[in-house]
């Protein structure tokens, strides 16, 4: 990055990749080309920025210029303007929801402004495919240390003193697996990097690993030494062919370097790295699951004890952490356990990615010190709630998590706090509802890709999901009897504690914490027959206002189902029994004659 | 030596022991569902999948599997506390909730584990009521799969992959949707399944059973035109006093040769007399290619492997179809049986074949599909027309209103009917070999054997060793029961390691006592040494114990066979087999 003199990143995320096409950084080295300055000016592929939101995204330095929602249409501009006359394109400036005013700097920007990026700090910074520039930024630098100077048991000390616990869902801490996996003699051992991310709507793993490979393949290495294993496995979802394409050509990097292979750093430490992939699981995020993958048998889930750390993959003692813990390793190592602990709260040291969704106005990838309270990240970094309704709930912990309103909202977000209010850390997913969301219907949501997703092994995930979700969905149809609330209470805690895996004993999770903290919708579902959100569409009612109706037919004539009778100027009436609840008698209706009840 | 308190009881057990048994000790019975063991015979399957077994333990958030939980020093156990009932009605009535309510006319009415279960906890309605899997029946020439009843315990899976290797059924799909299937949820037919009915055995519902033929064999019995000749299987007569509630290893034979007469069989004959031929062909089988071996002969090849278990003919056919040329050409005791009565027998009577039925009484599933391959049929007609296990035998008995503890003791009818001790323990693993070496001792050496006994080759363990002294020549005998075990001593002949002369294979644990039309065992172990008891005991009572002795062999060979391994022998008496991975592989 030295012999530049400006660099334009551009967000080569999946979802950026996407909604441009893949075209802008071609559009922008044309651009380029035309002006003669591909030599001075360098366009890089960078990982996620996070704003997905706003996304595509260009940055530029050294200004730190932050473009938002640029199409490879605006390159030209962004050259003409930018680059050769040092003009700002306001057009595509981020502008303040607020204030209205146009922010050029990220750093300006609320959705940054509370953000300390450990696990993403190299994500929307460096090339991932080059590993010089990883290696700019401190990369492998820790591996040295590591392999140079602290020896095993002193790494693992480290990461104990750090606090840091596993970012997968678990929160179990990682230093201590490591220790059990050390402790447990074996000819062989393994480190496995679980990519396995499953949850609805998250993307904290996969851009980690489209965005900095070589910090996972860094921190597995020093797992491996810490531990003593030879062999690092990555279960990586093969619906990740981005991060699968950036994380082998990171590999093969790194062994070109040394990095990787046979004697590293001359420390006479052999470790190399293998991929596997999952077919799209969900179960085998859970660990016995995902090694019994990795063997070829079927990815189902089997009771602990024993850990993978006493009997794991091919029965030798195998450490399994995810993605985003590895993602801390380095920094961990290079800047001491003092200084992680520091960051966060007692029991829950350092950040948290999480992948910040549903009714929000900031749609993105955030990663904010543990302790940040659920208000800060809805609405400073989310920027409220979107088109100025009111906030309703916060499902935290992906589909096994619970559903927390705003008496929740000053709640510290760390392991300890979201299990005590009846939710969960999970892998750092969050997702925010508003006044239009039906929480019973929120709960069959959650439910449905339990019901999916469950392996089948044991009887209360296979068939108690399915009959909880039965229930859910009778009451959305209105046909919910008293009963079936006691129903789905027992039913719920009878899975949550006796199922198999952490799949079954969380899948209650949004109904039962639904049920705690909105039981007055669920009793308007089944007693008054009504859905306060307008969501259940059995439960509602298009009615025609006798007042407003002109009696002009247009609602009788877009009907689909010939459900509106009436003459000419005389007033509609909508057959209950046969109307389908389309809504098109409302759409049409130009007296406002039409309303839901 | 670890304490812990269950319900109160202080039990100390060693390390490793889990809830489930360190609860057996102090006789605190939780009940199981998914969980089996077969203690010595190396079978043990508990995934903690059902989740009936759950139990409260003190500090523990969630109610813990006592089948694979193991204990720790202090644990404090409730093994029924409310927490705990609750939890394991809800999770019955949920497995019941996926289930079709026909059990009054299910072939495992009354001996449903699941049935018994859903009694025991009293459970008298099913709050949970919702969508039930559907599954289209698959029926083979043997087992019936009935899907909709499997509640997903997996035993089968652990009995097909783990114990006999034969890797026709595992776990598909996910979910609600999942179940255990043969790959890609092809018919059994299309898999290779051997029939050997390990998983009928253990199937705690009615997801799978055997193909009941009992309706053809009464219809057959009702036919004035024809005449209906009963073989009975030696291992049928030590359990099937046990469906009329009799102790395990009782001897029924003159009881079931009573009542097989009550139900209007012509003649009641025995297998057992055809084992007594198997031993003649086999023996001089053995006999050849050992003297050939002894002299020098590189060609031959050794050792043989006994062929009497269909299961294992097939196992050997789909696994291991490049050593056919091991094992031993003669037919089972059944084909041998079917083809002596519709060739010699029919004669004797003038009969035609077609207007003699031959049905047999078996405690396998695997023998229905043995009677059905064709090169045991002429024209159509196969040797054998029905074969009925012992569970389909009961039936029978029941159906046609007998007392069966007061049926008087008959004998067989004669000569088919007529045996030695010879033949009886052909119903337990190592029985084969014994009856074998006897014979094949006095041909081999030309001496008398005083001592007919070889303990050395009894017992349970899965794959047994022994070497028998033929006056001076040291024979060396292998015996595995099983599947699995018999894969790896076919490992070893495969690699060149294996120097034994003579195999005896059985495909279930235990041998034919252990068979998959047997009464079931419900994982007791105990049940089938008491068997393998009440065949030697058999076999101690009989005046004449070894084969070649028996003077209606004798007889048959002198007015109809010839000699042992002759033309007519071979015609008669032989099989060939073929190569049936092909066969799945292409569909």
């Amino acid at each position: 990055m030295v012999k530049h003199k400006m660099h334009l990143l551009v967000c080569g995320g999946t979802g950026c990749y996407a909604s441009a096409n893949g075209d802008l950084a071609k559009a922008l080295n044309e651009a380029l080309e035309i002006s003669g300055l591909q030599d001075e000016v360098q366009v890089v592929t960078t990982g996620c920025f996070g704003f997905c939101e706003k996304g595509p995204i260009v940055k530029v330095l050294p200004d730190n210029t932050f473009y938002v929602e640029v199409q490879p249409d605006d390159a030209e501009k962004i050259i003409q303007e930018h680059v050769i006359k040092g003009r700002k394109v306001d057009k595509l400036l981020y502008t303040d929801p607020d204030k209205k005013e146009k922010i050029a700097d990220s750093a300006h920007m609320d959705f940054y402004k509370k953000q300390i990026r450990i696990a993403l700090r190299n994500c929307g910074v460096i090339n991932p495919e080059d590993i010089d520039e990883y290696i700019s930024r401190d990369g492998y630098q820790a591996l040295g240390k590591v392999l140079g100077e602290l020896g095993p048991q002193k790494t693992i000390d480290t990461i104990k003193d750090s606090g840091l616990r596993g970012r997968g869902g678990g929160g179990f801490p990682a230093g201590l697996k490591w220790q059990f996996a050390k402790n447990n003699e074996s000819d062989e051992k393994y480190v496995v990097c679980n990519a396995d991310e499953g949850d609805p709507g998250a993307f904290m793993d996969r851009s980690i690993l489209e965005g900095d490979p070589h910090t996972v393949i860094e921190a597995m290495t020093i797992n491996g030494y810490a531990i003593g294993a030879n062999t690092g496995l990555v279960y990586i979802r093969a619906e990740y062919p981005l991060a699968i394409r950036r994380l082998k050509f990171a590999i093969n990097q790194a062994r070109e370097y040394g990095l990787l292979g046979e004697n590293i750093m001359d420390s006479g430490f052999d470790f190399d790295i293998q991929l596997r992939y999952g077919a799209g699981a969900f179960v085998c995020g859970e660990e016995t699951a995902l090694i019994h993958s990795m063997e070829g048998e079927r990815g189902e889930p089997t009771v602990k004890p024993p850990y993978p750390a006493e009997s794991g993959f091919r029965g030798k003692p195998t450490n399994v952490n995810n993605v985003e813990s590895y993602a801390n390793i380095p920094v961990i190592i290079n800047q001491g356990a003092d200084w992680f602990a520091k960051i966060g709260n007692k029991n829950s040291t350092g950040t948290k990615v999480f992948a910040l969704a549903g009714k929000v106005n900031n749609v993105g990838l955030i990663e904010v010190p543990m302790g940040t309270t659920l208000r800060e990240v809805i609405f400073e970094i989310g920027g409220g709630i979107k088109d100025g309704k009111k906030f309703k709930a916060v499902q935290t912990g992906g589909p096994s998590g619970g559903c927390l309103t705003d008496k929740h909202l000053d709640t510290p977000i760390d392991f300890d706090n979201l299990v005590k209010v009846g939710s969960m850390m999970g892998s750092g997913g969050m997702i925010v509802m508003d006044e239009d969301d039906c929480m019973v219907s929120v709960a069959k949501f959650y439910l449905d890709f339990t019901v999916e997703e469950s392996c089948g092994k044991c009887t209360p995930c296979r068939v108690g999901n399915k009959r909880l979700y039965e229930i859910l969905d009778k009451i959305t149809q209105g046909k919910g009897e008293p009963e079936d609330l006691d129903k789905l209470r027992n039913l719920g805690t009878v899975i949550k504690e006796t199922s198999l895996c952490g799949l079954g004993q969380t899948a209650p999770n949004p109904v039962i914490s639904t049920m705690e903290n909105f039981w007055e919708e669920y009793e308007q579902h089944v007693t008054d027959k009504k859905c306060a959100a307008g969501s259940c569409k059995n439960l509602m009612q298009y009615h025609i206002i006798e007042e407003n109706c002109v009696g002009c037919t247009a609602c009788a004539r877009k009907c689909p189902v010939n459900c509106i009778s009436g003459e000419k100027k005389q007033v509609h009436k909508i057959d209950q029994d046969l109307c389908i609840k389309c809504g098109n008698c409302m759409d049409v209706c130009k007296f406002n004659a039409v309303e839901i009840i | 030596m670890i304490k812990i308190t269950i319900n109160g009881k202080p039990v100390e057990v060693e390390k490793g022991t889990t809830i489930y048994q360190a609860a057996k000790k102090v006789n605190i019975n939780i009940p199981v569902l998914c969980y089996m063991e077969l203690e010595d015979m190396g079978v043990k399957h508990n995934p903690g999948g059902c989740r009936v077994c759950v139990v409260e333990v003190e500090g523990a958030a969630n109610l813990m599997p006592s089948c694979v939980t193991k204990c720790w020093d202090g644990m404090v156990v409730k093994t029924s506390s409310p927490r705990v009932l609750n939890a394991r009605k809800t999770v019955v009535e949920l497995i019941l909730s996926d289930h079709p309510f026909d059990c009054l006319v299910c072939a495992k009415n009354g001996t449903c584990d699941l049935q018994k279960m859903a009694q025991d906890l009293g459970i008298r309605e099913i709050h949970y009521q919702g969508e039930q899997s559907t599954y289209r029946e698959d029926t083979s020439p043997a087992i019936i799969r009935e899907m909709d009843k499997c509640i997903n315990c997996r035993r089968c899976e652990t009995m097909c992959n783990d114990v006999q290797t034969v890797g026709a059924l595992s776990g598909i799909n996910r979910g609600f949707e999942a179940v255990v299937a043969p790959a890609f949820e092809q018919n059994l037919e299309h898999s290779p399944c051997t029939y050997c009915g390990q998983c009928v055995a253990v199937c705690p519902t009615g997801a799978l059973t055997e193909v009941d033929h009992s309706n053809h064999v009464l219809r057959a019995l009702a036919d004035p035109k024809k005449k209906v000749v009963v073989q009975t299987a030696p291992a049928v007569r030590a359990a099937l006093g046990e469906e009329f509630g009799m102790e395990a290893g009782s001897l029924v034979t003159g009881k079931m040769v009573s009542a097989l007469r009550e139900l209007g069989f012509d003649y009641v004959f025995d297998t057992d007399f055809a084992a007594d031929l198997t031993i003649m062909e086999e023996g001089t089988e053995l006999l050849n290619r050992l003297n050939k071996h002894l002299s020098g002969d590189k060609e031959v090849k050794l050792p043989i492997l006994t062929s009497c278990c269909p299961g294992w003919v097939s196992f050997f056919e789909h696994h291991f179809p490049e050593m056919t040329d091991i094992p031993s050409t003669a037919r089972s005791p059944q084909q041998m049986f079917g083809s002596i009565a519709k060739n010699y027998f029919a004669e004797t009577i003038a009969t035609e074949r077609e207007d003699l039925v031959v049905v047999s009484i078996m405690p396998c599933v695997a023998k229905k599909y043995e009677r059905s391959r064709e090169e045991f049929s002429v024209n159509g007609d196969s040797d054998v027309n029905y074969s009925i296990t012992t569970r389909e035998l009961a039936h029978l008995i029941k159906q046609s209103n007998m007392d069966f503890h007061s049926l008087e003791d008959k004998n067989f009818d004669s000569p088919l009917g007529e045996s030695t001790g010879a033949g009886v323990i052909f119903g337990t693993t190592g029985g084969v070999i014994e009856a074998a070496t006897r014979s094949a001792y006095e041909m081999h050496t030309g001496k008398h054997l005083d001592k007919v006994d070889f303990e050395e080759l009894r017992g349970m363990e899965g794959i047994r060793e022994a070497s028998v002294d033929f006056d001076g020549q040291e024979i060396k005998i292998g015996i595995a029961h099983g599947l699995g075990n018999a894969r790896k001593l076919l490992e070893d002949i495969k690699a060149g390691k294996s120097d034994f002369h003579a195999i005896e294979i059985m495909a279930c644990p235990g041998g034919c006592i252990g068979g998959g039309g047997q009464p079931l065992h419900h994982g007791n172990s105990e049940i089938l040494k008491k068997r393998q008891k009440a065949i030697y005991q058999e076999d101690a009572g009989k005046k004449i114990r070894k084969s070649h002795e028996n003077p209606f062999i004798q007889n048959l060979y002198k007015d109809y066979l010839g000699e042992p391994g002759g033309e007519k022998s071979h015609e008669l008496l032989h099989t060939k087999y073929f190569d049936r991975k092909k066969r799945w592989i292409k569909k």
